[in-house]
Order: structure tokens, then sequence, then C-alpha cells
């Protein structure tokens, strides 16, 4: 499905400010996996997630999704393959269009944009059914500009726009992070209904070790732009967030540093 | 005019400065091709093409070239000072005597010149609303509307923003462009320096509208809130003029009101604030 092979990246190379984020990263990814990726500030994991999603390129390797080479495939181009939700609840919806404007924009995600009528009957229909299914109250407020939701509906919204067209693979940078941890659960659950449902493929970043360890089949830590821990679903039921930092500290020979995600465990 | 530089400074969210310019070469076309002997259709999509070409080439310096819209707006603004004299080949070409459009409607229905100016273009006015109106409702207007609001969002959605913000600085001066060449055909003279200002003008029309119709929500109606607006500007300007204000000193005015009307939504938040003080409203 996702074939990552031997990707690098350095920002500002040749400067004071140079910084290798990802060191010769490899990383194939199974059709239907749920893939949970941990590790500290600048370890490289939305670096990654970015570059699949084609923000910017890489410097060396190469990126394989779904049998296409989209290695220096402009973002807008590959948008058709792939579904993203923000950390910023702000960053996923247009705050000044309406909800059902939002949802039509999504629903055309890969495809030409013509001069046919930008929200039809049909699709409103459907919309107003998948809201039903949020459980949010939002299928009555279908003509409410995105701007009025709370963070949580918001992110629930953009759960939805990126399911609408079915994607390649779905791509969460830390999307519950912003939310006050009863809305994260909530909208973490949905997550996890919308991925089982339509069978998706998923990335998720997330620093949460406990929610890292309980979702997904797979489970990746990253560290100083390498992937240092490659967990798989059997050794990740049986593991506790102390052991996952014992196996991180064995694997490079530091403690975890990072308050955030000791903070939470 | 107004409506074109509502489509950049609103719904995509740059400050357009190519429509100085863009203003002026569409008076220059369009007096050009009438002392030539085109029809009147013809000068006027003359001037919206050429319009368009010139937010075209704006649209092309700030994304390829990553110009930021401001400077690209003003390298367009420049270059086109000398294109103007080019096309006009002096400052100023009078049209005075030629057929226009509004001595087209005055054939068509027994009226005085004002008159027809003022149905002309109401008719033009109301046409635009109606094509701009239908356009920001399909697709690609949305898309438009998205880019402006959430670039990165809609880039994630599969949308070429470069493309879509090189069509909305098109299509916004290509209005402009029409704009000034039914000026050119009120005034009688297509001349390179009546551009200077149009941004500024535009954007006081704007603000008047939004200010006056604060409370509209339909899109349509926000379109004709903008026409009103301008209309008021230019009842205002009338006013200090009548009131002994030099011709000479109208820019500055000009300036100066445009600034106030541009902090005017400033003070109203203020004075909301200060109103709902003490309670839990913020």
């Amino acid at each position: 499905m996702l074939d990552i092979k031997n990707l690098s990246k350095t920002f500002n190379p040749g400067t004071a400010t140079e910084n290798k984020v990802l060191d010769n990263v490899s990383l194939h990814i199974n059709p239907g996996d749920f893939v949970t990726v941990i590790g500290g500030n600048g370890a490289g994991k939305s670096t990654i997630l970015n570059m699949i999603a084609g923000v910017f390129p890489p410097d060396s390797g190469t990126i394989v999704l779904d049998g296409q080479d989209i290695t220096n495939l402009k973002e807008h181009k590959r948008a058709h393959l792939i579904g993203r939700v923000f950390q910023d609840p702000l960053m996923g919806t247009c705050a000044n269009m309406e909800i059902v404007e939002n949802l039509a924009l999504a629903n055309r995600r890969g495809q030409k944009r013509t001069l046919k009528w930008g929200v039809t009957k049909e699709e409103t229909e459907v919309f107003r059914e998948k809201l039903k299914e949020l459980d949010l109250g939002l299928e009555t407020r279908l003509s409410d500009k995105a701007g009025l939701l709370s963070g949580g509906q918001r992110q629930a919204l953009t759960l939805l726009m990126a399911s609408l067209q079915k994607p390649k693979i779905l791509l969460l940078d830390e999307h519950t992070a912003a939310l006050d941890p009863k809305t994260a659960a909530r909208v973490l659950a949905l997550t996890v209904s919308i991925i089982s449902d339509n069978n998706l493929t998923a990335l998720m970043i997330t620093h949460n070790m406990k929610d890292a360890l309980k979702y997904g089949n797979r489970l990746i830590m990253m560290n100083d732009g390498k992937i240092v821990l490659d967990i798989d679903n059997e050794q990740k039921q049986k593991l506790t967030v102390n052991d996952l930092l014992q196996l991180f500290e064995q694997a490079t020979g530091e403690e975890l540093s990072n308050d955030r995600v000791l903070l939470s465990k | 005019m107004a409506l074109g530089i509502y489509i950049t400074y609103r719904l995509l969210e740059i400050s357009d400065l190519t429509v100085d310019g863009s203003f002026a070469t569409g008076g220059c076309v369009c007096a050009l091709l009438m002392v030539q002997g085109q029809s009147i259709a013809v000068c006027l999509l003359m001037a919206l093409i050429s319009g368009a070409i010139a937010g075209f080439v704006t649209g092309l310096l700030t994304t390829k070239f990553t110009i930021p819209p401001i400077l690209a707006g003003i390298l367009t603004q420049l270059g086109l000072y000398s294109i103007n004299l080019r096309i006009l080949g002096r400052a100023a070409q009078p049209v005075l005597k030629l057929p226009n459009i509004f001595t087209w409607a005055q054939s068509l229905v027994d009226m005085k010149l004002n008159t027809a100016i003022m149905w002309v273009g109401l008719a033009l006015v109301l046409i635009i609303i109606v094509i701009m109106y239908w356009f920001f409702g399909t697709e690609l207007g949305s898309a438009l509307r998205a880019t402006g609001s959430n670039e990165k969002m809609i880039r994630s959605l599969g949308v070429d923003t470069d493309g879509i913000k090189i069509l909305g600085l098109m299509l916004a001066n290509g209005l402009v462009g029409l704009s000034g060449a039914l000026v050119c055909q009120t005034q009688g003279s297509g001349s390179i320096s009546m551009g200077t200002g149009a941004i500024v003008i535009g954007l006081a029309s704007i603000i008047i509208g939004e200010v006056v119709f604060s409370k509209v929500i339909n899109f349509g109606l926000k379109l004709a809130g903008i026409v009103v607006g301008s209309c008021i500007y230019r009842i205002i300007i009338a006013f200090v003029l009548q009131m002994g204000l030099s011709t000479d000193d109208l820019k500055l005015f000009t300036a100066l009101f445009v600034a106030i009307c541009l902090y005017l939504p400033n003070i109203k938040g203020f004075i909301a604030g200060k109103s709902t003080k003490g309670g839990n409203a913020c």
C-alpha cells in the first residue's frame, strides 16, 4: 500500500540552523493497517506525514502509494489519494463557509472543479445522513458557518470530510492534541469507527502513549529522524506504557526526554 | 470596479494594486478601438480581456515567482503605465463625438444622456451581480472562496491554489478593465492617468457598502451593497466638492476618508466591547 524507501530531509542545509529531520527512513504499510506513531518533539513524525501529503519534497528517497510513485507529485495532484486531519482544528475547515459547503468541497477532493453547482441537492441529503451518524446534532446546522463550531465538532467534521471520498491513506497529525480530554476521547472513538467502517489504511501521530498502545494494529516510535521501534499487533497487545519507555531506552541509549509524552502516560 | 476589487480583497484576501493600472488599460484600449471605429461590443470586450491579461501577469508574478502580492501588483501597475502610453500613443485620447454604449441605448429608447448612463450602468451592474452570484455558487467559485479562506486546507483537497489565484486576479482585473472602458465612455476620453487611486476608491466602496449593510448575509445582496457603497462614495465626493473643496485636494481627502473607513469597523468593535463590559460576553 504505502512504501517509503530511504527518505531523508534536512531543513536549512548549510546554515547554523541546519536540522536533519529525517535520516534514511524506510517504512512499509499494508492495506488496512492502522499505525500509531509516537516520538519526541523534532523526531520527524510530522515531517513524514507532510512528505506523504506532498507539502514539501524529500531530499532523497521515494514514496510509493498504491503502486504509484508520488515522490515528486505536487500536493494537489496527489490529494485524491490522501485524507488528512490536522492538529489545529482551524486548519481543516473553511471558517467562513457553511458546513454543507465544506463537505461539498471535500466531496470533490481530487476532482476537477467545474462550473456545475458547488453543492447539489442529492449530496446535501447524503451529508445530512452522515452528520447524523456523528451524533453531534450537526445535521440540523448544515447552513451554519463552520467557524461557529467548537474545536471538537470541527475535528469531527474534518474527519468526515477526509473520509467522504475514501482515501488510500488517512493521515492524522495529533488531531486530538488541541482538544480537552473528554472531547479528545470522543473524537478518537469517532476516528476508530470511521477507520473501521470504511476499512481505511491510517497513520496516526499521537503524543499519548496510552492511546498509541490502545488503538491501531501497529506502533512505530521515532527519534532523531529515525524509526527506533516498530511493534506489531501481537507484541503491542502485551505492552504497557512503562514497557514502551524501557524499550525506547534500550533502542536509543537515552531516556525519552519529552515532558509532553511523559506527562500523558 | 468595486465588484472586481471585492473578488481579490475580500474573497482571495489579496490587496491587488494591479487595479490602478488595469483600470487605465481598460480605458485606453477602449479609447483606441473607438477611434479605430470598432463596434461598441468589441471595445468593451477587449477592455475586459486586456484587464484580465494584466491580472494574469500579477497572478503569475505572485504564484510562480513567489513575489508578495502587493509588490507583484505594484510591478504590474508600473509596467502597465508604459504599456498604456504605447497603446494610446499619447497621454490622453478624446472620444467625445464617437458612438458609445450610452448613445447606443439612446438610439433604442429616446432619453437624455444622463438617464441613459444611469440605466445602462444599472443594467450592467445587475448582469454582473447575477453572473458573480452564479459563479461563486459553482464548484470552481467555491474553490476560489475556499482558497481565500483556508489555502492549506483546500490544497489538501486537491485544488491547484496557484491556478485559482491567477483565475481570481484575471476575473477581478477583467471587471476593472471593463469599468475603465465605461468610465472612458462616460467622460469622453481615455487617459493614462485615469486609474490613479482606483484601488482606493474601490476599497472605499466596499467598506462603505459593508458598514451600511453589515447585517446582510446573502451573497447577492452583499454585492449589491458594494454597488450602493460606491454610489454613497460618489455622493460624498460630490458633496464635499460642492462645499468648496478644491479638486486638487480631492486625492488627499479620499485617502483620509478611506483610512477612516478602514478604521471604522474597529471603532464599532470598540463601542460594542464597551457596552458588553461587565457581562460574560467576550
